[in-house]
């Protein structure tokens, strides 16, 4: 029958010293509702301030939990793993967190809403990605990427204006509701997915299903069947979370729609959760789905064809958009297409490590420099929505210096130039490619990177190159997106330039 | 006893039923709907895997627990798109997506 467990067992087994990063910014969250609640009129200035405070202590204790231990530590029976990957992807999540917080703060402001709830909303979502990097077990999987996802359709959906003729100028009640129903329906594939899974392996824990995986592969029974079937319904799931082609045809109009913080934040941490979860499951729990003794993986097909479309969709397709916002929709499909590239090399026997470190490294640029250039746009782009297109842009360069030269220093580590630190992601993701023996999509990387560099450098060309009505730009931001752009800045630069800090960050990753 | 397959194949039925009619109807409400019901297959699912599985006893309960943390999800889902749909009709008379056309491209 059953006993209950002793006190000191179910200490050790919930372990939940190694969960702090995540659950106190939750904590911490559910304490800003109530200040939120007291503040009054006050609360404009307090619940930001509370929501960069909970960010730090959250960042603190990750250092705390994961800067020792390389090895990793599991908590909550199994459930959560710590280890350097789970840490280095919360930092990663807290600093883009607090660069969307910095510009939600400009946004509020400018559009004259002081609502509390939408930093509440921003920090949950957050900790639901905290949670899926650290996700052990389908269920952490399935709940966390819930948790992640409800408040960012919330978000999505935050303010809709009304222009002077009663007809609605922004779309953000409309954008919230299409990335609601893409994203109920993809979370039923993907707990589907989970379910065949389940029933394949008898078990939801991500190391025991590596444990049973070659059994059930070996006996090839109906077991077997689900196993595929589940694997790939649970690739279509994540699939439409990280936005890769076939899957993405909701990403434009979402990213345009809802107001410009959330789709930086969305843009991110959306991504990060669910490649997280692809590469735990698919890395982790079934390495060993081989289908022919000895070869790669039986997904690695699958990802590689879904990588390569990504790849020439999203970069074909952002050249004809005029709309910054969507410009910068299918650039974040494209960049969705070269981690999968390393996702695809990860299912090489022998590269999994090296593939998993250069996915990490291109998360890292790849935030950086696209907040930022999401928070450059906040800078042209009026609170009444308009002012985002590319043609609004001619002429920064003769009005606001500054800015402009921070706008092509992303431009450029979005194309992947060197001393950027978009290039260093793209170099070990293709560099893994390659060792995996996936030549030819490493190919097909660069050469799209090549296209890419079509779009991004006429932002630039825009800026420096193009006459404006002779009109300076006026500056609209607050203080608070300068901050943002600044700390983008630097996070590119630093880790363009110093290339081996990011490498030598990520060494101590291993998942497989 | 009815075999596992009798089951699934429910399951999978249903979960068919639920994707054309999230992929067919237009009204958002609709859509809800039949995500729900594919969520509902799932469960059967579970609980049909856990019923069915040689390690299925009174501790193991990993198949239950899934099926009581899908139902939750679920809820919550729903509370927050019937809200987002609600505004979307407030502001539009309309719950069908293709109608809210403003965004597109």
């Amino acid at each position: 029958m059953f006993e209950s467990p002793t006190i000191a067992e179910f200490v050790t087994q919930s372990n939940l010293a190694s969960t702090l990063p995540g659950t106190l910014l939750v904590a911490w969250t559910l304490l800003l509702v109530l200040v939120d609640l007291f503040a009054g009129d006050e609360r404009e200035h307090w619940t930001p301030l509370g929501a960069c405070l909970g960010l730090g202590v959250s960042f603190v204790a990750n250092l705390f939990v994961y800067a020792p231990a390389a090895d990793q530590q599991t908590a909550l029976y199994g459930m959560f793993i710590a280890d350097a990957f789970t840490g280095f992807l919360n930092i990663v999540i807290l600093v883009a967190t607090l660069l969307a917080v910095l510009m939600s703060r400009d946004y509020l402001m400018r559009a004259g809403i002081h609502r509390g709830e939408y930093y509440i909303l921003t920090l949950l979502s957050s900790a639901g990605a905290m949670f899926m990097v650290a996700a052990n077990d389908l269920i952490v999987v399935f709940v966390a990427l819930e948790l992640l996802s409800i408040p960012l359709y919330i978000l999505a959906a935050f303010r809709s204006i009304k222009n002077d003729g009663g007809e609605l100028a922004l779309k953000s009640e409309e954008s919230g509701m299409k990335y609601f129903i893409l994203g109920a329906f993809s979370s039923a594939f993907l707990v589907f997915g989970a379910a065949l899974v389940y029933g394949a392996s008898g078990t939801t824990n991500i190391p025991q299903i590596l444990e049973v995986a070659p059994a059930v592969v070996d006996a090839a029974s109906s077991a077997t069947f689900y196993l595929v079937v589940g694997t790939a319904l649970l690739i279509v799931g994540l699939g439409f979370k990280v936005a890769v082609v076939p899957f993405h045809m909701w990403t434009p109009d979402v990213y345009e729609g809802a107001p410009t913080p959330v789709t930086a934040l969305m843009s991110v941490t959306a991504k990060i959760g669910g490649f997280a979860a692809l590469l735990r499951i698919l890395v982790t729990a079934l390495s060993v789905l081989l289908l022919v003794d000895g070869g790669v993986a039986a997904w690695q097909t699958t990802i590689s064809i879904i990588a390569a479309l990504t790849l020439v969709l999203g970069n074909f397709v952002a050249i004809s958009q005029r709309n910054l916002k969507r410009m910068l929709a299918y650039s974040s499909i494209a960049h969705a297409g070269y981690i999968m590239v390393a996702l695809a090399a990860a299912g090489t026997a022998g590269s999994a490590d090296s593939a998993t470190q250069g996915a990490l490294v291109y998360i890292l640029a790849y935030m950086f420099t696209n907040l930022g250039a999401f928070a450059v746009v906040m800078t042209i782009e009026r609170v009444d929505g308009g002012g985002g297109n590319i043609d609004d842009i001619t002429g920064l360069a003769r009005s606001r210096p500054l800015l402009a030269m921070a706008m092509t220093i992303f431009m450029l580590s979005l194309t992947g130039i060197p001393l950027t630190a978009g290039f260093v992601g793209k170099f070990m993701v293709f560099a893994a490619a390659v060792q995996a023996g996936l030549v030819g999509l490493a190919v097909i990387g660069v050469l799209t990177s090549v296209v890419s560099a079509f779009y991004y450098m006429r932002v630039v060309v825009n800026m420096y190159l193009r006459d404006s009505s002779g009109e300076l730009l006026p500056a609209l931001e607050t203080v608070y997106v300068r901050w943002a752009i600044n700390i983008a800045l630097a996070g590119t630069l630093i880790f363009g330039i110093f290339y081996p800090l990011a490498s030598n960050l990520v060494s101590m990753v291993s998942i497989a | 006893m009815v075999p596992l397959w009798m089951y699934l194949a429910v399951a999978a039925a249903l979960f068919s039923l639920g994707v054309f009619g999230a992929l067919s109807r237009r009204n958002a409400v609709a859509v809800l709907m039949s995500v729900e019901l594919m969520l509902n297959a799932v469960n059967i699912n579970l609980v049909a895997f856990w019923r069915y599985s040689e390690t299925s006893t009174d501790l193991l309960l990993n198949g239950y627990a899934f099926t009581a943390f899908v139902l939750i999800v679920a809820a919550a889902e729903a509370a927050v798109g019937l809200a987002i749909i609600i505004t979307v009709y407030r502001n539009r008379r309309s719950v069908i997506p293709e109608e809210a056309a403003a965004l597109k491209g």
